[in-house]
């Protein structure tokens, strides 16, 4: 009989089919999972409504469910229950050590430009503070480019949601 | 829920997003390649949350309501219908004034007593505040240049103007819908 914490160990084995060095659980998409004779339900929020890496979870995750001998049901939420903050401690600790700076905290009213051009954010390299912001899109949606003034190492920093 | 309210936003992000992505490869800037690429693609992703809660609503579905209707049936409005390709400074001027609008209305639908579009505007909402951001940084390089001004003149009347369709519109829905016009129901 499978059990939610058997269905939430292997989900924790899907890497992010765009940073794979982290899981999908460890990027806090998993909002729930539940079972029910023998049909297993997971609630799944979307990081960026346009990722195209969307599809690739959704059935990545109804795959892995299948192999432990259980029906999938993989609900697609489209709310506003996902943000930056849901990546794990052990996530952002992945991100960082693979030259991902990760997310800073979300605050209140949002991002904003000013607070992208200052000097908050660091080097997940070095770990100076020294950084300036290059480009506020990168290689992903979910990604700014900056560059590290003491360094001298460019890196991509994880936008805050 | 307001369907029709709703078509009317999504026809404008997947339109937008089209035009958006015609600068994918062809940009100024190596940075501008990448961020109209990756606007486009938040565009187009918003625009199919939206489909997707309209057409639960009508019995339909998300690739229908994009890709099967005909041009008249689309609500998008003349103003991101107009293909800017390679006029800098009226693509950011659009950009701008995209932005600001788009702003208004997706914020008051934030506040709507339905749950599931007021979840999905937030959502959507915490994504443009990026689009408005890159907006706001090029309004600032480029305010002072009269072609700017200029083409923020030209364009603003024109961001909620709807109804009839400019002839470009029509080039694009060819090229858009070719796909699903070819195989009836195909899925990618």
């Amino acid at each position: 009989m499978v059990t939610e914490e058997r269905v939430w160990q292997a989900l924790a084995e899907i890497p992010d089919p765009e940073i794979p060095p982290i899981s999908i659980v460890d990027l806090g998409v998993v909002r729930d999972v539940s079972v029910e004779n023998g049909t297993v339900h997971v609630e799944f929020t979307p990081t960026f409504l346009g990722c195209p890496a969307l599809e690739v979870m959704r059935d990545q995750m109804a795959e892995r469910i299948r192999e432990l001998g259980a029906e999938p049901e993989v609900e697609v939420v489209l709310d506003d229950s996902w943000s930056t903050d849901r990546i794990t401690p052990e996530g952002r600790e992945k991100l960082r050590a693979s030259g991902f700076a990760p997310p800073a905290p979300r605050e209140s009213g949002g991002p904003q430009l000013v607070q992208l051009r200052s000097k908050a954010f660091k080097c997940p390299y070095c770990g100076s503070t020294e950084t300036r912001l290059e480009s506020i899109f990168g290689p992903t949606p979910c990604r700014s480019v900056r560059y590290c003034e003491s360094c001298r190492q460019p890196f991509e920093q994880f936008k805050t949601i | 829920m307001n369907a029709q309210a709703l078509l009317e936003i999504a026809d404008d992000e997947l339109i937008l997003g089209w035009r958006n992505s015609e600068w994918t490869g062809i940009a100024p800037f190596l940075e501008e390649d990448v961020a109209f690429s990756s606007i486009a693609q938040n565009e187009v992703g918003h625009a199919r949350a939206l489909y997707q809660l309209v057409a639960e609503e009508l019995g339909t579905t998300a690739d229908e309501l994009a890709f099967d209707r005909k041009p008249e049936e689309y609500q998008c409005s003349q103003f991101v219908e107009l293909r800017l390709v390679p006029d800098w400074a009226r693509t950011i001027a659009r950009h701008c004034l995209y932005e600001d609008a788009d702003e208004r209305r997706i914020k008051a639908l934030v506040e709507s007593d339905d749950p599931e579009v007021a979840g999905l505007a937030a959502k959507i909402d915490r994504e443009e505040a990026y689009h408005r951001m890159h907006a706001q940084m090029w309004f600032e390089r480029l305010q002072g240049e009269p072609q700017f001004q200029e083409a923020l003149e030209e364009l603003r009347p024109m961001v909620d103007q709807r109804g009839e369709h400019l002839p470009e519109f029509e080039q694009l829905w060819e090229e858009m819908t070719e796909v699903r016009r070819s195989v009836a129901g195909a899925t990618w």
